[in-house]
């Protein structure tokens, strides 16, 4: 007997996932604790997603992995390998092809189906934990909806910045009640959580799964004389001309040059091929 | 055609039946009024399919189950603690109950979560003769604009869905088939 079983994850494991989740989309927003396992990779690499993904496949999903958008950088492919390999998945980098994403920091360009399934790495579940380190303390502060802090923090932002300066991991209100961290996703991918697929977000070092159902109610925090934005990069995508994806902007030489491409690979990749160039294209498909 | 026995009836393929029985699981509680397909065991009398495959993918010797009035029989009894080795427990600490809607009330005696522990709830599989998407209208988290699905006591689920964010949530089986509904789901009597 050499083979793992199914999804790496023994079945006791996997129940016990499952019913965490179940809880999670039953209460939007809230973070379930459940008895995260040691992985085959370290933390901080994904090990909360992979579990939510591992309770969640099935043999007949078609699995993606990005990271930063990208299906072609180290963690996004050796996730995608593990799965290959314990689970015997079809994978895929192309974003309609998927049944199940799993993604670091970011969401795919192209819009969801509702058969589709995102799947977050998250590291920091808490949003209130930076402003308060005490889990008894924001425990306490979510069953009281006491989330004044919340919004200090960000007046402070306007107050030292003069604009709201959290650029990721920017906070929102779920279905006008739990204040969630959409994971270190940028704000310009907020607007977006609302969305007709499931999502799912595990965090494995900190124990804690929560879940968005599909169409639910997510408001990013603001204040009315300091409007939420989804900002990225004032450019177009160098390789794709892209004006609506969000941006990596990558240095080029010691001169200071630089060029700006989506972040979401799979979609730069479909909109070259079918004709779309950028101001660098002809250099960058080389 | 064997008797139904205490060993016969789980799943064949206990990695592969589950996780195609949890993603329907899923699928309906994170959409309330979509009605699935939910097969895999084949459970002694009084328990539906769908009844009974949710109990082997979500229950085990970590979750107390509940059995009320007719899943409450010797042949159910031990079904079920040799497919999962759930322990049997009176209502007021079940993570699982199950049973036609009027033998599982009243909804008072479940575990509705503590303010800090929403999650510490039961989760009710309620037995229905039918299941189809009419009468009350649901809104809420899962659900685009509304949703209907016949619900068992409009008065009863409406006080749950009060407690949100406590409250009990619910599947609703019948035959090979499942629905469900959350405690974040609000209700009106007729749309």
């Amino acid at each position: 007997m050499n083979e793992y079983n199914f999804a790496y994850l023994d079945e006791q494991t996997k129940r016990m996932i499952r019913r965490a989740i179940l809880k999670a989309l039953a209460v939007p927003g809230y973070q379930v604790p459940f008895a995260s396992r040691e992985m085959p990779m370290p933390y901080g690499w994904g090990t909360g997603g992979v579990q939510v993904s591992a309770a969640t496949l099935t043999p007949d999903d078609v699995f993606k992995v990005i990271d930063q958008g990208a299906d072609d950088t180290t963690n996004a492919v050796s996730i995608r390998k593990f799965f290959e390999k314990t689970a015997g998945v079809a994978t895929t980098e192309e974003t309609g092809k998927a049944t199940i994403i799993q993604t670091r920091h970011r969401i795919p360009e192209a819009r969801l189906r509702a058969d589709q399934i995102l799947v977050y790495q998250v590291p920091i579940p808490e949003p209130l934990r930076f402003l308060e380190p005490r889990e008894t303390e924001t425990r306490k502060m979510h069953s009281l909806q006491e989330y004044g802090l919340m919004h200090v923090k960000l007046y402070e932002d306007i107050s030292q910045h003069g604009a709201i300066s959290t650029a990721y991991a920017y906070p929102v209100r779920v279905a006008d009640r739990y204040v969630m961290d959409p994971s270190p996703i940028p704000k310009f991918d907020n607007p977006k959580l609302e969305m007709d697929a499931i999502q799912l977000f595990g965090a494995g070092r900190e124990q804690r799964i929560y879940a968005l159902p599909p169409h639910t109610r997510v408001v990013s925090l603001d204040f009315e004389d300091y409007p939420f934005e989804a900002s990225k990069a004032d450019h177009a995508c160098n390789l794709c001309g892209a004006e609506d994806s969000y941006l990596d902007e990558v240095i080029t030489d010691d001169a200071g040059n630089r060029m700006f491409v989506c972040s979401d690979t799979d979609y730069c990749r479909s909109r070259r091929e079918a004709g779309h160039q950028g101001r660098l294209a002809q250099e960058g498909t080389a | 055609m064997t008797p139904q026995t205490r060993f016969s009836g789980g799943f064949t393929d206990a990695p592969v039946q589950a996780a195609h029985a949890f993603r329907a699981a899923m699928t309906v509680m994170a959409r309330p009024g979509e009605i699935r397909q939910l097969v895999g065991a084949t459970p002694p009398e009084g328990l539906s399919v769908a009844a009974g495959t949710l109990l082997l993918t979500l229950s085990d010797p970590d979750t107390g189950v509940y059995l009320a009035g007719a899943a409450d029989s010797p042949a159910v009894r031990q079904w079920l603690t040799f497919h999962t080795g759930a322990p049997l427990v009176p209502a007021a600490q079940a993570d699982f109950a199950v049973g036609l809607w009027q033998d599982l009330m009243p909804l008072e005696q479940y575990r509705i979560g503590t303010p800090e522990y929403p999650d510490r709830s039961a989760t009710l599989i309620v037995e229905c003769g039918v299941l189809h998407q009419s009468g009350a209208t649901l809104r809420g988290p899962g659900i685009r604009d509304t949703a209907r699905l016949a619900l068992p006591d409009v008065a009863a689920l409406q006080a749950n869905s009060d407690l949100y964010p406590l409250g009990c949530d619910f599947f609703f089986t019948c035959g090979d088939t499942v629905a469900a509904l959350p405690r974040s789901t609000r209700i009106e009597p007729k749309g």
